[in-house]
């Protein structure tokens, strides 16, 4: 989340009890040479029945979620299982020296992580969207075109974002948690209107329900207490909220859609 | 000043725990708080008066003290107290992943620290302990359940309750149960089956376990589609519950079905997740459930707390169970028999729903499932509500809970016939943080308070017959509002945010209010007593 604090730097602060993506995988990362030997070993060997991404297929059972698999320490256990084998169910032994076990072990693992590691899930096409229906709702129901040009702001906005970070932008580009980063994002403002003096506007910096601090139009960090001012906040961003209760998904993927056209 | 100066003299000589009376349980907390959650109601209501409205102004620190982890890690880089301290006989006892402390309640000195050496696990966080006459219970991030003496904070014994290297991790305060310590667990990451469990308090020997998910031919396996899905199908039980002694009734809800946002492989509702169960706390046996989120695919883990309220609902005397629920629903349900008596949205602008069906069920929209090029879906994954705790005051009849409207993109990424792990991704685009009083009688929003920074707020809420309202904002201040319409009494400035839910309790004719921020205990107390 976006939290300003007083020396007007936006910071990111998880406030939520997610972890991130570092605490995901919080066993050991194995080597990248050994996942590959691993890797070409288990393509040989084992992916006719396994898969050759080991998530199972009708001869043979998933290997990402075994918990033979994951209670594993560098072949520890899938060691005696690959050189006894389950004759009954149709896998035989398998004659593997020990680094061949441990290969196989730091692939799975690889495997297991690559499940376990969600931030990291390649997004898919994002794409699907009609770009003349995207253009329509962007002068049309959107009002996009009140605030934006596409030949002014936007232009070659496409060039400098990819479809994933486009899509997430557009929405609001101030971002959420985790989201874009907000820096370039339009500043909010805000009017302060004390008892005696004239009413001060500037860059809001901090709002709380007890203090607001703003930046004057000189540079200067001007700081109240609420109890005895007005405060006015204007968020040149509002009508991007006003949207998220508009949209509908396909205008959402229309509107990508024409950005991604805008080079 | 010289009858000040003893006492002092006498605490730092002989303080030493005593042991919880297990009366002390069953009562409204007052020179006590020794559950999560004070007592067992779920309520976070005090009767306690000292601090009241025509006072509150005054409300002074009486002292702060920060805590750094020791062996292991506080999670997130460094202590974060989620856990609400249990105060019992002048001693607070809490934790944090691998910490735990105890703490003269009087001045905050610390009295014991203990830390776990981890072999591994998510440090999310940690809620505290159960208490059990002389011993303490918590869980670690690598999910063993640890037993300690109060009085020494020496290890008496401990169990591992899940396996760390199965992706589980945990770390809800575990309930004391006349003779059970019930304890959860949690762990989205890859299609592990969640349960709770049930230990002897003397020697920690497994009691009994119910699983979340059936296995093939139980009840409730008509709603999965195969042995595969309910046995990964999820279904954690990270969060405490609260227990109806009369009817010896132990509620909690339970976390999300998996494969998390790719729920192909699973069609039907995926009972007994996304549910408000009860259990017999003797056997382990399911009375009865309520289903909240359906066949959820949005990560709406139903673990916020089910309070119990006993009073008057369409003219009849009843005993009720309330949730604000993390996919935006309030329900109000006869806790006798889990019918519902209502359902209603606390927050605006819902659209995973297609609306209620007869039983005041959430019916799920399939057009808002996780899609590969996304789905714009209203609350996001950190829901409406989240674990932070609500509060209920009989008082005004209403039910406190911090709440936030958002907007999130949901994108599934894994679209075969048998996805794994989460199947798909959530990015969080906006976010609006309230403080919502909502009428138990009609799920109506009373009244709201709406932060004006933008932000998550995890702080949890206390009531109080002194008519206030306490809780944490979404920068730094803790607060006292009017409970009857949300109007700012007082403040205090912290060094960081609210991160656990503030408590109340009555020692030396003092009322006390603590509340934890990031890693120090904050303690406040009225001038002149």
């Amino acid at each position: 989340m976006f939290r300003l604090l007083q020396n007007g730097v936006s910071v990111v602060a998880v406030l939520w009890a997610l972890p991130l993506s570092a605490q995901l995988i919080s066993r050991p990362v194995p080597s990248a040479g050994a996942v590959e030997r691993g890797k070409k070993e288990f393509v040989i060997q084992c992916a006719g029945c396994h898969g050759s991404d080991a998530r199972g297929e009708d001869n043979g059972p998933d290997l990402v979620r075994s918990v033979t698999v994951l209670d594993d320490e560098q072949g520890s256990l899938i060691g005696p299982v690959l050189r006894k084998g389950f004759p009954n169910d149709g896998m035989p032994p398998f004659d593997l020296s020990d680094a061949q076990v441990q290969d196989l072990a730091a692939f799975l693992r690889e495997r297991t992580q690559a499940a376990i590691n969600r931030n990291a899930y390649p997004l898919q096409n994002l794409l699907t969207g009609n770009a003349k229906d995207g253009e329509a709702f962007f002068n049309g129901a959107g009002r996009c075109n009140s605030c934006h040009s596409v030949t002014g702001d936007l232009a070659g906005i496409a060039s400098r974002f990819q479809p994933a970070q486009l899509q997430t932008r557009f929405l609001y580009p101030r971002g959420g948690r985790g989201g874009p980063n907000g820096a370039q994002a339009k500043p909010i403002t805000a009017t302060v209107t004390t008892r005696t003096g004239p009413a001060i506007s500037g860059t809001l910096e901090f709002i709380d329900d007890f203090t607001v601090g703003l930046r004057d139009a000189d540079g200067y960090y001007r700081s109240f207490s609420r109890d005895v001012v007005k405060v006015d906040v204007q968020d040149p961003l509002a009508a991007h909220v006003q949207l998220l209760k508009q949209y509908t998904d396909k205008n959402m993927h229309d509107v990508l859609a024409y950005l991604v056209t805008l080079k | 000043m010289k009858k000040i100066l003893l006492s002092a003299f006498l605490y730092a000589g002989t303080l030493v725990a005593q042991p919880l009376d297990p009366a002390k349980l069953l009562q409204p907390p007052t020179d006590s708080w020794p559950t999560y959650n004070g007592d067992y109601t779920g309520r976070r209501y005090s009767p306690l008066t000292q601090i009241n409205q025509s006072n509150v102004g005054t409300l002074n620190l009486a002292w702060t003290r920060r805590f750094t982890a020791g062996g292991g890690r506080g999670g997130g880089g460094g202590v974060q107290i989620k856990a609400t301290p249990l105060e019992v006989n002048g001693i607070l006892y809490f934790a944090a992943p691998d910490n735990a402390w105890a703490v003269d309640a009087r001045s905050g000195r610390e009295l014991w620290h203990y830390t776990w050496v981890t072999t591994g696990g998510l440090h999310i966080g940690n809620r505290g302990f159960g208490m059990y006459g002389d011993w303490l219970y918590f869980e670690t991030p690598d999910c063993y359940l640890v037993s300690l003496d109060a009085k020494t904070g020496k290890m008496r014994w401990n169990h591992q309750i899940a396996d760390v290297k199965q992706e589980y991790f945990c770390g809800p305060a575990p309930m004391v149960l006349k003779n059970h310590i019930i304890t959860g667990v949690g762990g989205d990451s890859l299609d592990v089956p969640g349960y709770l469990e049930a230990r002897d308090p003397e020697t920690g020997a497994l009691q009994w376990r119910w699983n979340t998910t059936p296995r093939p031919g139980e009840p409730g396996s008509e709603t999965w589609p195969s042995r595969a899905s309910m046995e990964h199908g999820g279904g954690m039980t990270w969060h405490s519950g609260t227990y109806d002694p009369e009817l010896n009734l132990y509620y909690f809800g339970t976390g999300n079905p998996n494969p998390v946002y790719a729920p192909q492989s699973r069609s039907g509702d995926n009972l007994y997740t996304c549910s408000i169960v009860a259990l017999n706390p003797d056997t382990g046996k399911l009375v009865w459930y309520y289903q909240v989120s359906p066949h959820d695919s949005h990560d709406f883990d139903n673990v916020e707390t089910p309070v119990l309220i006993d009073g008057e609902f369409k003219g009849q005397a009843r005993k009720m169970l309330a949730q604000a629920a993390r996919n935006g629903y309030f329900v109000l349900l006869d806790r006798t028999n889990g019918k519902n008596l209502l359902t209603a949205p606390f927050v605006e602008g819902l659209n995973w729903s297609k609306g209620l069906d007869a039983d005041g069920r959430p019916i799920p929209n399939p057009d808002k499932e996780a899609k590969p090029d996304g789905t714009l879906v209203s609350p996001t994954e950190g829901g409406a509500a989240n674990w932070f705790a609500p509060s209920f005051s009989p008082l005004t009849g209403l039910f406190y809970t911090h709440a936030s409207e958002s907007y999130g993109l949901d994108w599934r990424t894994d679209i075969s016939k048998t996805p794994e792990g989460y199947g798909g991704r959530n990015q969080t685009i906006w976010m609006q943080n309230l403080l919502e009083a909502i009428d138990y009688k009609t799920g109506k929003v009373v009244w709201t308070h709406r932060y004006p920074t933008q932000g998550g707020n995890r702080s949890g809420l206390l009531s109080t017959a002194g008519g206030l309202l306490f809780g944490g904002d979404p920068t730094s201040s803790v607060f006292a509002m009017d409970p009857a319409n949300g109007k700012m009494l007082w403040h205090a400035g912290l060094q960081s945010s609210v991160s656990n839910g503030p408590i109340t309790f009555a020692l030396d004719g003092r009322q006390y209010m603590v509340v934890g921020a990031g890693d120090s205990l904050y303690a406040f107390t009225l001038p002149g007593h």
